[in-house]
């Protein structure tokens, strides 16, 4: 599975490297984001385009998977 | 409680935040100021006697407000999160550049859109300006401009700017340090009690909706995402009828009384440089105190800048002028850019330039 670390990162970046990730692509691919905000725009972005996603918390941040 | 997962909520919190601007308006802010960040900002400067401009210090309870409404708000839905380490001297410097351009132009993206619901032509011609500025920043993002991770830091980090604004509060309402205006704009304010509580549901709304000028436009170019833009069209809405039904729209440029200048070239520089800054910074004047309440110290640097930058805008006369009537003669006295503001103002977008094209990703 691809891993995505977006930990950390300032808007748009996470949500600029999900796009990047999931383009042309579908495999499934791991998100890493530190902020509620972020977490919440990959799994819209996911859903918005057709994709599955499921998201934990972990440590300091969140874990989101696209299927 | 989630203000982001529908256009509808997100409209709706910008109609909310538009109803308390027309409030604050209404108690006695200036009509077409009501919220302005970086006039508020400026303002605070004033009172805390980092500038000496005698009719803009006053310590805006709408500042401390917001960022104490951002905070409460996200530590209560457990979004407060104490991070930091993101190059947070580049952010101070574009918080300095997000001042300085803001008072070349006079206001923030957010007056920018209180201007355009009054009818203010100067503002609309600021829009184009804004909208290439952050048309420049998301093309810097896209060639992987980033400022770096920041990492969780200790929880009381992120705390350092709300209790300062607290210790600000607390300066002006038990004891006479602070300064404040007895002419011009500083003078005018609503009462404090009801600028606090504007500032709290303000910063709260905007919290919960992500309500961000520069993201707005920013998620359209790069995302063709119109979410963030719906708020802002909510606000806007609201504004253009309060303006319309209290007979504060006056279509035209020169308007005196408004602050504001013609100087169209300037209007639009000014207002590139903060499109252009808030993209590199990762959003608004507004989103930068927003993110600091919700414990980001890398955006209380950002907003440390803004503070510096307002005062070197009034210590260096960088500040314009607006258009005014002379009370004796009745004539129209055209506002205008100061010569150091336009210096000042190209060194600005030189070193906008220079912060994107030389600060890149590192792979993930």
């Amino acid at each position: 599975m691809k891993i995505v670390d977006a930990r950390g990162l300032s808007c748009p970046e996470p949500l600029m490297l999900t796009a990047e990730a999931l383009k042309n692509s579908d495999e499934s691919v791991k998100i890493l984001v530190t902020e509620p905000h972020q977490k919440m725009n990959v799994e819209k972005y996911a859903k918005d385009h057709g994709r599955k996603a499921v998201s934990t918390e972990s440590g300091d941040g969140f874990e989101i998977v696209i299927e | 409680m989630n203000l982001s997962d529908s256009k509808k909520k997100l409209a709706l919190a910008g109609i909310v935040c538009g109803l308390v601007a027309v409030c604050l308006a209404i108690y006695g802010n200036p009509a077409n100021m009501a919220f302005c960040i970086a006039c508020f900002i400026r303002d605070m400067a004033g009172a805390l006697g980092m500038h000496q401009a005698e009719v803009v210090q006053y310590a805006r309870p709408e500042i401390i407000g917001l960022v104490l409404g951002a905070f409460i708000i996200s530590f209560a839905t457990k979004e407060y999160r104490s991070t930091g380490g993101s190059s947070p001297m580049i952010r101070f410097v574009l918080g300095m550049i997000i001042m300085i351009g803001s008072l070349v132009f006079l206001g923030c993206p957010l007056r920018m859109v209180l201007r355009m619901s009054a009818g203010d032509g100067n503002a609309w011609v600021a829009l184009i300006g804004f909208i290439l500025g952050v048309g420049t920043g998301a093309f810097a993002l896209k060639k992987g401009f980033s400022l770096g991770r920041a990492y969780v830091t200790n929880k009381t980090g992120g705390m350092v700017l709300p209790a300062l604004m607290v210790g600000v509060l607390l300066l002006s309402v038990f004891t006479s340090l602070l300064k404040s205006s007895e002419s011009g704009p500083g003078s005018m304010h609503a009462p404090l009690i009801l600028s606090l509580i504007g500032g709290l549901i303000f910063g709260a709304f905007a919290q919960k909706s992500r309500m961000c000028f520069a993201g707005g436009i920013r998620d359209v170019i790069l995302m063709k995402n119109f979410d963030l833009l719906t708020v802002i069209v909510g606000l806007f809405a609201v504004m253009l009828v309060y303006n319309l039904v209290s007979g504060n729209f006056v279509l035209g440029f020169n308007t005196p009384g408004v602050i504001a200048h013609s100087e169209h070239l300037w209007n639009i520089l000014g207002m590139y440089a903060v499109g252009f800054a808030a993209v590199l910074a990762g959003g608004c004047p507004l989103r930068q105190l927003i993110l600091a309440g919700q414990g980001s110290s890398d955006s209380a640097v950002t907003v440390l800048g803004m503070f510096v930058g307002a005062a070197l805008c009034h210590n260096f006369g960088l500040a314009s002028s607006g258009t005014s009537l002379n009370p004796e003669t009745k004539e129209l006295v055209a506002g205008a850019v100061t010569t150091n503001g336009k210096i000042a103002l190209v060194i600005c977008i030189v070193v906008c330039f220079v912060i994107a094209f030389t600060n890149k990703r590192k792979e993930a």
